[in-house]
C-alpha cells in the first residue's frame, strides 16, 4: 500500500513540476479536432459522419505524446535499477505508472470528448457511447503504450519508434470504439462493441504490466 | 558466516563474456575492494551480483534467502526534479521503510537543511552522492554493493563514508565496492584484483 502511494504521489508531483507534460495532450486534442472543422466546407454534414473516427484518432494520438518519457528519465537517473533491487515488484510499479499516465493524459481527453463532439455536430444520442468508449479505450493505450515505451527505453532514438509500434497495436480499440459511436448513430445497441473494448482493457490490465516489466529488465542487457 | 556467495558465475555484457567461473564469498563484517583496469568487468560483475544483469551461468546466493542488497551504481537513483527529501521519501515508501529516519540520515551525511529542499537538479555532484548514500541508512540490508561510491565526494565526505562503512561492518554487514582511489582511512579492505 505504501508503495502504491509512493509511486502515485511521485508521478503526480512530477506532473505538477512539468506542466507541459499533462497540458500538451488535451491542447493537442483540441487543436487537431478543430483543424478538421476548418478543413472541410462550412456546415458540411459529412463532418458529423466522420466525427467518431476523428475524435478517436485525435484522442489516441494525443495520449501518445507523453508516453515516450514514461520510463526514459527513470532509466537515465538510475531509478529503474533501484526499483529492480527494491522490495516492490517491478510489475506493480509498471502498473501504477501506467495508471498514473492514464489519469494525467487519458482522463482529460475523455472529459474533453463531449464538448468537442458537439463542436463537430455529432448528435447528442451518440455522446454516451463515445465518452464511455474513450473511458475504456484510453487506458488500453496507456498500458499498451507503457509496454512499448518499456521495450524502447534502451534505444537511443526510441521516441520516433514508439508511435510506429503502438499505433498498429491500438487498431482493435479504434475499430470497436468508433464502432460503438456509429452503432448508436444507426439506432443500434452500442453494448456489444463496448463490451469488446472492456474485454481488451481487461486483457491489457492483466497481461501487459508483466510484459513491460520483463522488457524493462531486458533494457539492462 | 557468508552473506553473499557467487558460485562459478559467468558475467556477460551483451554477448561478450567478461568473467568465467568466477567464485566469490563475502563474509559478514568483510569489506572487499574490487580493483582492475577499465573495461575488465567490475561494474558488470556488481550488476550481476545485485540481480540487475542476467548471469550467463553459475549462481548468486544471498543469506538470508532473497534478501535484496543495497545497490549504488554510477547513477544515483535520484529524480532531478524532486528534492533530496522527496526522493528519499519515495524510496522509503517503495521499500516499506519508515520515513521518519530521512532527516537524521541526511543530517548524518551533512547535507545542509536548505539543500535538502532544493530540487536535485541544483545540487552538486557530491551533494547528490551524499543523498544517494543517505538512502543506505534508511533501511537495513546486510549486503552493500557499491560501484565507485567515492565519486564526487570531498575529503569530509570520504570521512563520512568511512564512518558509515565501518559502522555497517561492525553491525554484521558486508560491503563489496569498486574504486580506483585508495580507500579513506581507517578502512581496511581485502583487495581483489580482476
Amino acid at each position: 500500500m505504501s508503495a502504491f502511494v509512493a509511486l502515485f504521489a511521485r508521478e503526480l508531483k512530477l506532473a505538477a513540476r512539468a506542466k507541459t507534460e499533462w497540458l500538451m495532450p488535451p491542447l493537442f486534442f483540441v487543436i487537431v479536432v478543430t483543424l478538421f472543422g476548418f478543413g472541410v466546407r462550412p456546415n458540411d454534414p459529412q463532418l458529423a459522419a466522420f466525427a467518431p473516427a476523428i475524435l478517436w484518432v485525435g484522442a489516441l494520438l494525443a495520449a501518445l505524446l507523453s508516453l515516450e518519457r514514461l520510463y526514459r528519465s527513470d532509466q537515465e537517473d538510475g531509478t529503474l535499477e533501484q526499483l529492480l533491487v527494491s522490495d516492490t515488484s517491478l510489475t506493480f510499479a509498471v502498473f501504477v505508472k501506467s495508471l498514473a499516465h492514464w489519469l494525467l493524459s487519458g482522463l482529460p481527453l475523455v472529459l474533453l470528448a463531449a464538448p468537442l463532439a458537439s463542436m463537430l455536430g455529432l448528435p447528442s444520442a451518440q455522446f454516451a457511447p463515445l465518452v464511455l468508449g474513450l473511458a475504456l479505450g484510453t487506458p488500453c493505450l496507456s498500458f499498451i503504450g507503457g509496454f512499448v515505451a518499456a521495450l524502447t527505453v534502451g534505444l537511443p532514438r526510441g521516441g520516433a519508434l514508439l508511435p510506429v509500434l503502438v499505433l498498429p497495436l491500438i487498431v482493435p480499440v479504434v475499430i470497436f470504439g468508433a464502432g460503438a459511436v456509429r452503432a448508436a448513430g444507426q439506432g443500434l445497441d452500442a453494448g456489444a462493441p463496448l463490451y469488446f473494448l472492456a474485454a481488451i482493457l481487461m486483457f491489457t490490465l492483466t497481461v501487459l504490466p508483466w510484459l513491460a516489466a520483463a522488457a524493462l529488465r531486458n533494457a539492462f542487457e | 558466516m557468508s552473506l553473499l556467495i557467487a558460485d562459478r558465475l559467468t558475467v556477460l555484457r551483451g554477448d561478450r563474456v567478461l568473467l568465467r567461473d568466477f567464485d566469490l564469498c563475502l563474509a559478514a563484517g568483510e569489506l572487499l575492494h574490487l580493483r582492475g583496469a577499465n573495461g575488465v568487468g567490475k561494474t558488470s560483475l556488481l550488476e550481476t551480483l545485485a540481480g540487475l544483469r542476467r548471469a550467463g551461468g553459475g549462481a548468486v546466493r544471498q543469506t538470508p534467502d532473497d534478501a535484496p542488497p543495497h545497490w549504488l551504481g554510477h547513477r544515483n537513483g535520484l529524480n532531478l526534479q524532486l528534492s533530496a527529501i522527496e526522493n528519499l521519501r519515495f524510496w522509503c515508501g517503495i521499500n516499506g521503510a519508515p520515513a521518519s529516519a530521512i532527516d537524521a540520515a541526511l543530517a548524518r551525511m551533512k547535507l545542509p537543511p536548505r539543500a535538502r529542499l532544493r530540487s536535485c537538479r541544483l545540487l552538486s555532484a557530491g551533494q547528490k552522492r551524499r543523498t544517494a548514500l543517505a538512502r543506505l541508512l534508511l533501511q537495513r540490508r546486510s549486503v552493500w554493493l557499491l560501484d565507485e561510491p567515492l565519486d564526487g565526494l570531498d575529503i569530509d565526505g570520504l570521512g563520512l563514508f568511512a564512518e558509515l562503512v565501518e559502522e555497517h561492518l561492525q553491525g554484521g554487514g558486508a560491503v563489496l565496492m569498486t574504486s580506483h582511489q585508495m580507500l579513506p582511512a581507517p578502512l581496511v579492505a581485502r583487495e581483489w584484483l580482476l
